[in-house]
């Protein structure tokens, strides 16, 4: 068992206000003994590197439904870059083209979860990735 | 931030349903032990306990013991009459088949105008515009927020002028047009009328359907920007001017829609919609506008999920709540108020981006519920839009499903077929009661935007969304190809935008601020401002903005600027 709580930053950034999915996952993340913070709707890269450093997270989680992934994606990664956030694990769920995956994963992004993951998935995976 | 998760929620349906009450005759009796428990014996049944996709537990079998005092007089009626329960018309889909209304939009607005006239020449009966989220939030295509966003998920209109382009060589007096567009609707609205205008078309004979519900924009779908009073003053000023100027034109369609794709149950999204659906009521009568004259131009727009007797029943029990709620909580006296008009959308958040083909077999069975269940229009969606919007060869499919079922299957040849079952009578029954009491605790808490102001319709719908994902990944209920019958397949061709939709935008609008006459907008988007801080209806003041090609951006900031905007407290 891990000493100290993961961290984990819940993002949902673009104009898109469906939250279903990033409310079920920090849910079932905070279930499984994470510690949580939820940042609301239509955050802006700044907004959701700002919180990350200064709630000081091991994970950030972006639900992007919108098709913008290939905007937010890259921006938020150059400023985590920039601030120093060099060690955070950037993940995405949501609706992301099978085509747009490398990319996205190039620029530095951990993981891509569809649709139809179960939470349990996410949950295994943020645990071994983060390791205290 | 956020909020620790409060767990203490109450959630429909009650443990004290009437099934616990029921009187079995001596016939059922003899059966149960004779032939039923001799098989259970044997034969145990596959699951414990047997619930809908909302968790609503239902029994092995249903008879007249189910149905103590029922009454069909009373709980069905007849067609065409009160309390509506098997339908608005008395010959239903007999007489006239319900409108096949294909949502669409994507990129600019010349892209969807082509995707309109290719489904009208397919057999469509109705248009559905689909707006980009930068629309939907009341900003321009070359906004800083609205990068990455244009044409995405629907077109981009950012003035009067795309919206000529949208309906180029479409005769809006003939067409029955219908805009998802909730927080800007106001605005979207009069660019509509000054097209129809511009075309010579009566407003008088204009059809459509505007969705302008803002209320569900606070509990689920969250596209609002200003808050909740000046918002829903918006909407009464929609009512107001439908009224005078465009009887044909319903000026709202209350949306339960959204609320179930956010994860509600069936009976958390009927009630949660007629709640609402009361509310606008009851604000339209604050103003001083006649009931009987309003309220028959009020549509509603539910889902079509995948359980399909409890959809089946929700549309029924739909229909008799919003009956008894005009005649007794209203004194309604125009029975035109009385009939709920709905529109249908097959379930978005039951299609699986695994092995999509199987989406145009749940799309069928979900648009079969509600073509059972009497609805007025349907949109079915298409097997690709787990991934994105639909190519032009899955929207096709979406629309021939519908005609297969208008067509082939025989189920409009008589008005509600499935009247009188034990189980569809009994649920509808039991799916009234449960939306009762909703509408009766929202009515205890002072209303519907009282009970968005604490959360009550959000959390309740987080937490049936919860129970639902664990159900899922507990294998309680199964997705076919996401957490059971999991095959590899072949990635689908999918409709992409590209950033070059945001480049032709912003051209548009440079070009457009140029030729505009400067003064002239200036003129009207103050006007606006002025009334906007006073009580005028404010509908003449933005379709004179709209008219002197102000656009959608600086038209909402105008208000912006005396409403303020809204922010939720987000609750996880």
């Amino acid at each position: 068992m891990p000493e100290k709580k993961i961290r984990v930053l819940i993002a949902k950034p673009g104009l898109d206000g469906h939250d279903r999915g990033a409310k079920v996952i920090a849910r079932a993340l905070r279930d499984a003994g994470m510690e949580v913070i939820y940042t609301g709707l239509r955050q802006t890269p700044e907004m959701i590197a700002s919180a990350a450093v200064q709630e000081d997270v091991d994970v950030i989680g972006l639900s992007i439904l919108s098709g913008a992934h290939n905007t937010i994606c890259p921006q938020l990664m150059n400023l985590l870059r920039d601030k120093g956030m060099t060690d955070v694990t950037v993940l995405v769920g949501g609706i992301i083209p099978e085509a747009d995956i490398p990319p996205l994963k190039k620029a530095g992004i951990a993981e891509i979860f569809l649709p139809g993951t179960s939470t349990q998935d996410i949950i295994d995976f943020v645990r071994k990735r983060v390791t205290h | 931030m956020s909020e620790e998760s409060k767990g203490t929620t109450q959630t429909a349906p009650p443990a004290d349903t009437p099934s616990a009450h029921r009187k079995p005759s001596a016939k059922e009796q003899a059966w149960e032990k004779n032939t039923l428990q001799p098989t259970l014996e044997k034969n145990p049944e596959r699951q414990a306990e047997f619930t809908t996709i909302s968790g609503y537990p239902i029994r092995r079998l249903y008879t007249q013991a189910d149905l103590p005092n029922w009454d069909p007089d009373r709980e069905l009626g007849f067609p065409g009459e009160p309390p509506y329960t098997r339908g608005i018309h008395s010959t239903m889909h007999r007489g006239r088949l319900w409108t096949m209304r294909q949502f669409a939009g994507f990129g600019a607005a010349e892209d969807t105008n082509q995707r309109f006239r290719y489904l009208l020449a397919q057999g469509q009966t109705g248009l559905s515009t689909a707006f980009d989220l930068p629309t939907l939030m009341g900003y321009d295509s070359d906004h800083a927020l609205s990068e990455g966003e244009v044409g995405k998920c629907g077109v981009a209109i950012s003035s009067l002028a795309d919206m000529e382009v949208l309906f180029d060589k479409i005769p809006l007096a003939n067409v029955t047009t219908s805009m998802t567009i909730n927080s800007p609707a106001a605005v979207i609205w009069a660019m509509y009328l000054a097209v129809a205008e511009k075309q010579g078309a009566d407003w008088k004979k204009l059809a459509g359907t505007l969705q302008n519900d803002i209320l569900k924009e606070y509990i689920a779908q969250k596209e609002y920007i200003y808050p909740p009073e000046p918002s829903m003053r918006l909407v009464i000023d929609t009512f107001e001017f439908g009224v005078k100027n465009t009887p044909k034109f319903n000026p709202i369609s209350i949306s339960g829609y959204h609320i179930r794709e956010a994860g509600s149950t069936a009976i958390q999204e009927l009630a949660f919609t007629l709640r609402d659906g009361l509310e606008y009521v009851e604000w339209g009568m604050r103003r001083g506008l006649d009931l009987d004259q309003f309220v028959p131009q009020l549509s509603f727009f539910f889902n079509a999920h995948s359980d399909f007797f409890e959809e089946i029943a929700k549309y029924r029990a739909a229909r008799r709540i919003w009956h008894k709620a005009m005649v007794e909580r209203y004194g309604s006296k125009n029975p035109r108020a009385w009939a709920l008009r709905f529109h249908t959308q097959t379930a978005g958040c039951s299609l699986t981006a695994q092995q999509p083909y199987n989406n145009v077999v749940r799309t069928a069975l979900q648009a079969l519920a509600a073509v059972l269940g009497g609805t007025q229009s349907l949109h079915t969606n298409s097997l690709d839009e787990a991934w994105a919007l639909p190519t032009e060869f899955a929207a096709t499919i979406a629309l021939r499903t519908q005609q297969i079922i208008a067509h082939e299957t025989g189920v409009t040849n008589t008005v509600d077929p499935l009247g009188g079952s034990y189980f569809v009578e009994t649920l509808t029954n039991e799916v009234e009661r449960g939306a009762w009491e909703y509408i009766e605790r929202i009515d205890a808490m002072g209303g519907m935007v009282a009970a968005i102001e604490r959360s009550y319709p959000q959390r309740e719908i987080a937490e049936a969304s919860y129970r639902y994902q664990m159900a899922l990944d507990k294998k309680e209920k199964i997705m076919v190809g996401v957490n059971d019958f999991v095959s590899e397949e072949k990635p689908l061709d999918t409709l992409q935008i590209d950033e070059s939709v945001a480049h032709r935008q912003a051209e548009r609008l440079s070009k457009l601020r140029a030729a505009r006459s400067k003064e002239e907008v200036t003129r009207r988007l103050n006007a606006l401002r002025t009334a906007a801080e006073g009580k005028d209806n404010l509908m003449p003041f933005i379709f004179d903005a709209v008219k002197s090609y102000a656009t959608l951006g600086e038209i909402c900031d105008a208000m912006r600027d005396v409403f303020g905007t809204y922010e939720e407290v987000a609750i996880t």
